[in-house]
């Protein structure tokens, strides 16, 4: 294989930053730092000679090319297998730039390494026993997480906490199973009589955990990919306001003539600990004009899609059949409906909203703002992370599932479990509970690598979008 | 030294007359080959030193395979057994299991006659002393046949090894150490050495026979009567229940009290097993009376079934009280039992020690990976019972004809009989105990029903040569049958009118709101195929055994197709092959125990591997990603 060769990458991610990391993982990664860095000592530069130099340790100095220096760097030593792929790692430590980081990755790669495929440096860690699956993914989590949250939870994924529920989950199973299997070898030692009630009651609990698990998947979603937000409101009431106020740009075309946003724009926002991506849409109002119409069907389709639906209505504007149109789309949905231009005089109250909007059935919020109103703006945040965290979020030890594949895992062991409700339910002989039982078992087992699906190994390593 | 001569050549050699070798032996000779089985005397052919029946929870599921494939077994039983009954029949259809009380000289002759007048085979009482063999080419070792103690050398191109519980057998109870076989016939001395100097790994286990008491002597009113069952279903799917019609003898039920297991516990020192006097590995599934009242300290009393061993004899085996206690404590630890107070002990309980090949030393046609043309089956390869022997002897002796006929081994995977996951399981899983089967080792037990052995494995019975043309179109039938009567309940509709509903209210099913058909009736849980006759004019005449499989296809639809699922799963990594030439050095990423397990047991699939024990997921996911990038490569 050609995993023996020594390969490299920027570890830090490619945005802007203080601090850049470069990476160098192999069996030359000692010889190529060597070859790049040198020692700042009193009397100018020295090599550092890397094969007396002790493990994890750290050195300043500079990357040099043909003897020219690059940049003023740390470099720190860390010896197989204590490094994050069990090979000898050297990491370098530059000024942030994406400039400046190119050339010293640049000097690096000249000095012997290759650069690394997407996902390399944790398919090495993986191969080596470094990380099991579920923590292989996290670390692909961790390099696209896109806020501060779904960090953490990313990083709690690493550590194993994952690992340590879903485990819990399969023994409990695995317990269960156990007993039937044994009753059914050895009836006169194992007495089944009854057991089919207490089974009952300890699926129902499993059942109840993994949907626990599920719903953090949908909290998992919202912090690895955003909240999928849709702004809707009648032509002029403020959407494109309310998008530049978050964005802090004048993005979306913002004129007092109606009906001016005819596309619709995807936008993310991190507001504080969550993000959004949000889609601004064309005013609704029944319109001849083409162009128009088709701007309106986007946003139908947009918010047929949302998360969460911001609506924007006008206080100073009566209600009236544009508004009414808008209704229906917001049909089974979180809503939260902004009541703006509460500053001028109100021509429609929150209460009377509330009434208006009461047909849709959806799980709707009200606030009173001004969107123009940067304190506004902190109010809006606010709430929509009372919607869908409950508040609590940021401070809680619940984890989160993130990946798609565990999640769909997830679901197929609770279908199994619920296989398993319908035989109790129906009388069935005890020895068909086992089948779904040791399927549910399979299924959490892929999420923790103790099970093997062959296409699974390919699937995960696609995941990694960069060098780490 | 005692001088050679040479005989006529073979092309197999069967190294014993037990269950696997009667099978090995017959299979390789009806499939052509010129064969010769070896036994310690003619008189004991299938002898049944312990247990008097055949079959039992999941055993029974091995016997009915066996005959789909072509064996003898449950033709044999058929023939001669005293009471017969379906175990389980209040679980679900895959735990049902066939069992039958032998006459056991019956069985015993009746297979004799059977070996001796079949074509191609020769029997020869003699005791095997060496295994012959040359180096091959390829570096591995090729048998060339055996000799015997009196210095007869027989040459052969395959030889299976079917030595049962005889390589250096000792049988022990109390104080006593007997070195002969079981039922003090002699043991064979001088093979375990033959197989070391061959390179093959040995290991020692241990099991045990309960005692024989006279029958005169019991009083059977203070037990409970078990009876056979009135409706009979044979073990072979050739015969007809009323083919095998016959008056059954009762079995009898009685338990062990709190005195029984005082005197065990008072003299438990005195056991062999406890003393460190055997050094075997016994089976924690077949346990003696003394390993239960140590194991199952809090049970009160435990079974025993008292099973006649046949029309010739008053004997009767005492099925659940295996032991190695002294005779002496053996007579007053039987008399305590109710009934039991004055019982004659005719033959006493005691263990037996033996050599045993290490099993996964064979591939999975259970020919030794290191030497070419060497089989083995039954308890030499570490299993216990008559059933699990068989079963392996029936596919050493076919893949020893194959072999010589060219072709590709027979291999049963675990998904496709009892008898895959028996082999699978010895070859691959390093058991350290005598290998019982199980219906927990089963993972796909639903598909793999007694029911339908003959649906699974007729077929590939009749490719390999051991099913005649006429039973194979049978089962082609039978087939046939199952399909059209499925489709016809499903296309036999209910409109909700009068009569329907009042059938339905008079069983306690729920009336029609709409209409429905006939197979949804059927699936429902209180009603079932035979009840709903009278409401299904049209319905054909069907033998009992077509209209069984309808019946279990509609009723546990939904599990049977999960299975499935699961299977085709299965499968995936079972199809994925590793290539022989796998140099696991080479793959650094490998953790070292599972490098070295995997260089040693040498797995023919990544499914395989993934089962043996050290090898982990993590393992597993590393062979995957080095299988891919090598057929990268070569792409």
């Amino acid at each position: 294989m050609k995993d023996t060769d020594t390969i490299a990458a920027i570890a830090s991610g490619m945005t802007s930053s203080g601090v850049s990391v470069i990476r160098i993982s192999g069996p030359e990664a000692l010889g190529v730092g060597q070859k790049v860095f040198r020692q700042k000592k009193r009397d100018g530069f020295s090599e550092l000679p890397m094969e007396r130099t002790a493990s994890h340790t750290i050195h300043y100095g500079y990357v040099v090319q043909d003897d020219e220096p690059i940049d003023e760097v740390l470099l720190l030593i860390m010896r197989a297998p204590r490094s994050f792929t069990a090979e000898d790692t050297v990491e370098v430590q530059c000024h942030g730039g994406a400039f400046v980081t190119r050339r010293v990755l640049q000097a690096v790669l000249a000095a012997g390494a290759r650069l690394a495929e997407p996902g390399e440096f944790s398919k090495r860690a993986f191969l080596n026993g470094r990380i099991d699956l579920s923590q292989a993914e996290a670390v692909a989590d961790v390099i696209q997480a896109k806020n501060r949250l779904a960090l953490k939870n990313s990083v709690k994924q690493l550590r194993g906490s994952v690992l340590h529920k879903v485990k819990e989950l399969r023994d409990r199973i695995l317990d269960e199973v156990s007993f039937i299997e044994a009753a059914l070898d050895d009836p006169e030692h194992i007495e089944i009589e009854g057991f089919a009630e207490k089974l009952e009651k300890e699926n129902q609990e499993n059942l109840q955990e993994i949907q626990r698990l599920l719903a953090s998947a949908e909290h998992g979603r919202y912090l690895s990919q955003g909240i999928r937000t849709v702004i809707l409101g009648k032509p002029n009431v403020g959407k494109s306001s309310l998008m530049n106020a978050f964005v802090g740009a004048e993005r979306a075309i913002v004129t007092d003539i109606a009906g001016t946003t005819r596309d619709t724009l995807t936008e993310e926002i991190s507001l504080g600990e969550i993000s959004l991506q949000v889609v601004d849409t064309a005013g609704i109002r029944s319109s001849d004009d083409a162009v128009e119409r088709i701007g309106i069907s986007l946003a139908k389709k947009e918010a047929s899609e949302a998360d969460l639906i911001l609506y924007v209505a006008d206080a100073s504007v009566p209600w009236d059949e544009n508004d009414e149109q808008i209704v229906p789309l917001l049909q089974g949905k979180k809503v939260l409906a902004l009541l703006n231009k509460s500053d001028l005089e109100a021509r429609i109250t929150e209460d009377e909203l509330r009434d208006r909007l009461k047909p849709a059935v959806c799980d709707a919020s009200f606030l009173s703002v001004s969107v123009k109103a940067p304190e506004d703006c902190r109010k809006i945040e606010q709430k929509i992370k009372d919607m869908f965290f409950q508040g609590e979020l940021a401070e809680n030890d619940e984890i989160f599932i993130t990946a798609e594949r565990h999640r769909e895992a997830l679901q197929n062991a609770a279908g199994s479990l619920r296989e398993v409700e319908r035989s109790i339910a129906a009388g069935m002989p005890e020895d068909f509970f086992s089948i779904d039982l040791l399927h549910s078992y399979q299924e959490l087992g892929y999420i923790i690598g103790e099970e093997m699906d062959e296409d699974l190994v390919n699937n995960i390593f696609k995941k990694f979008c960069m060098g780490k | 030294m005692i001088p050679e001569f040479i005989n006529e050549a073979y092309d197999v050699a069967v190294i014993g007359a037990g269950h696997a070798g009667c099978e090995a032996a017959l299979a390789s000779a009806r499939l052509g080959q010129k064969t010769i089985v070896f036994m310690v005397s003619t008189d004991t052919i299938a002898l049944m030193p312990c247990n008097p029946n055949i079959g039992g929870t999941s055993k029974g599921h091995l016997v009915r395979e066996l005959d789909a494939l072509g064996g003898e077994m449950a033709k044999n039983i058929d023939k001669t057994f005293i009471q017969s009954k379906m175990l389980n029949e209040s679980k679900g259809p895959a735990v049902h299991s066939l069992r039958a009380q032998a006459d056991k000289q019956k069985y015993s002759n009746a297979m004799r006659k059977v070996m001796e007048n079949t074509e191609n085979l020769t029997l020869k009482q003699a005791e095997v002393a060496e295994i012959l063999w040359e180096p091959s080419e390829d570096g591995k070792k090729q048998v060339t046949g055996v000799k015997t103690v009196s210095g007869g050398v027989y040459p052969a191109k395959c030889v299976i090894l079917c030595s049962g519980v005889y390589l250096n057998s000792r049988c022990i109870f109390g104080e006593v150490s007997q070195e002969t076989g079981p039922n003090g016939l002699p043991r064979a001395t001088h093979l375990s050495d033959s197989l070391r100097a061959a390179g093959l790994e040995l290991y020692r286990f241990k099991t045990g026979t309960p005692a024989r008491i006279d029958k005169r002597s019991i009083d059977f009113s203070k037990m409970e009567e078990q009876f056979g069952d009135a409706k009979l279903v044979p073990f072979s799917f050739t015969n007809r229940a009323e083919d095998i019609a016959r008056e059954q003898q009762s079995c009898w039920l009685a338990y062990t009290n709190e005195n029984t297991h005082r005197i065990i516990r008072e003299n438990i020192h005195r056991s062999p097993l406890f003393s460190g006097e055997i050094q075997g590995t016994g089976p924690r599934y077949c346990p003696s009376i003394e390993d239960k009242v140590v194991r199952f300290a809090d049970k009160e009393r435990h079974q025993i079934f008292i099973e006649p061993e046949g029309d010739y004899t008053n004997e009767m085996y005492l099925s659940g009280m295996s032991s190695s206690l002294p005779e002496e404590v053996q007579i007053r630890m039987y008399r305590t039992i109710p009934g039991m107070e004055h019982a004659n002990v005719v033959r006493n309980a005691y263990a037996i020690e033996y050599d045993c090949l290490n099993p996964t030393q064979l591939k999975h046609s259970l020919e030794a990976k290191e030497i070419h043309g060497f089989f083995s089956a039954g308890q030499a390869n570490g299993s216990s019972g008559y059933e699990e022997a068989a079963a392996q002897g029936i596919i050493a002796g076919i893949n020893a004809a194959r072999r010589l006929q060219g072709k590709e081994a027979l291999v049963l995977d675990r998904s496709q009989a009892y008898i895959g996951v028996l082999i699978d399981d010895l070859v691959i899983k390093e058991t350290h105990e005598p290998y019982r089967m199980m219906t927990s080792r089963a993972e796909y037990r639903l598909l793999l029903r007694q029911d339908n052995a003959d649906l699974r494995l007729t077929e590939i019975g009749y490719e390999v040569g051991l099913i005649s043309e006429e039973r194979y179109e049978k089962l082609l039938e039978k087939k046939k049958r199952i399909k059209e009567e499925q489709r016809r309940v499903a296309s036999v509709l209910f409109g909700a009118s009068g009569e329907i509903q009042r059938f339905l209210r008079e069983h306690d099913s729920q009336e029609l709101r709409t209409g429905t058909s006939l197979e949804e009736l059927i699936r429902r849980p209180e009603l079932n195929y035979e009840m709903l006759a009278p409401m299904d004019p049209e319905r054909p005449e069907l033998p009992p055994d077509v209209t069984e499989q309808v019946e279990i296809n509609i009723k546990y639809e939904g599990y049977l197709k999960r299975q499935e699922q699961q299977v085709a799963h299965f499968k995936k990594l079972e199809n994925r092959r590793i290539p022989e030439t796998i140099d696991y050095a080479e793959i650094p990423s490998l953790r070292l125990e599972a490098r070295q397990k995997l260089s040693q047991l040498r797995p023919a699939s990544v499914g395989q591997a993934s089962r043996i024990s050290g090898v982990s997921p993590a393992d597993i996911s590393v062979l995957l990603v080095y299988l891919e990038s090598r057929q990268r490569r070569k792409e």
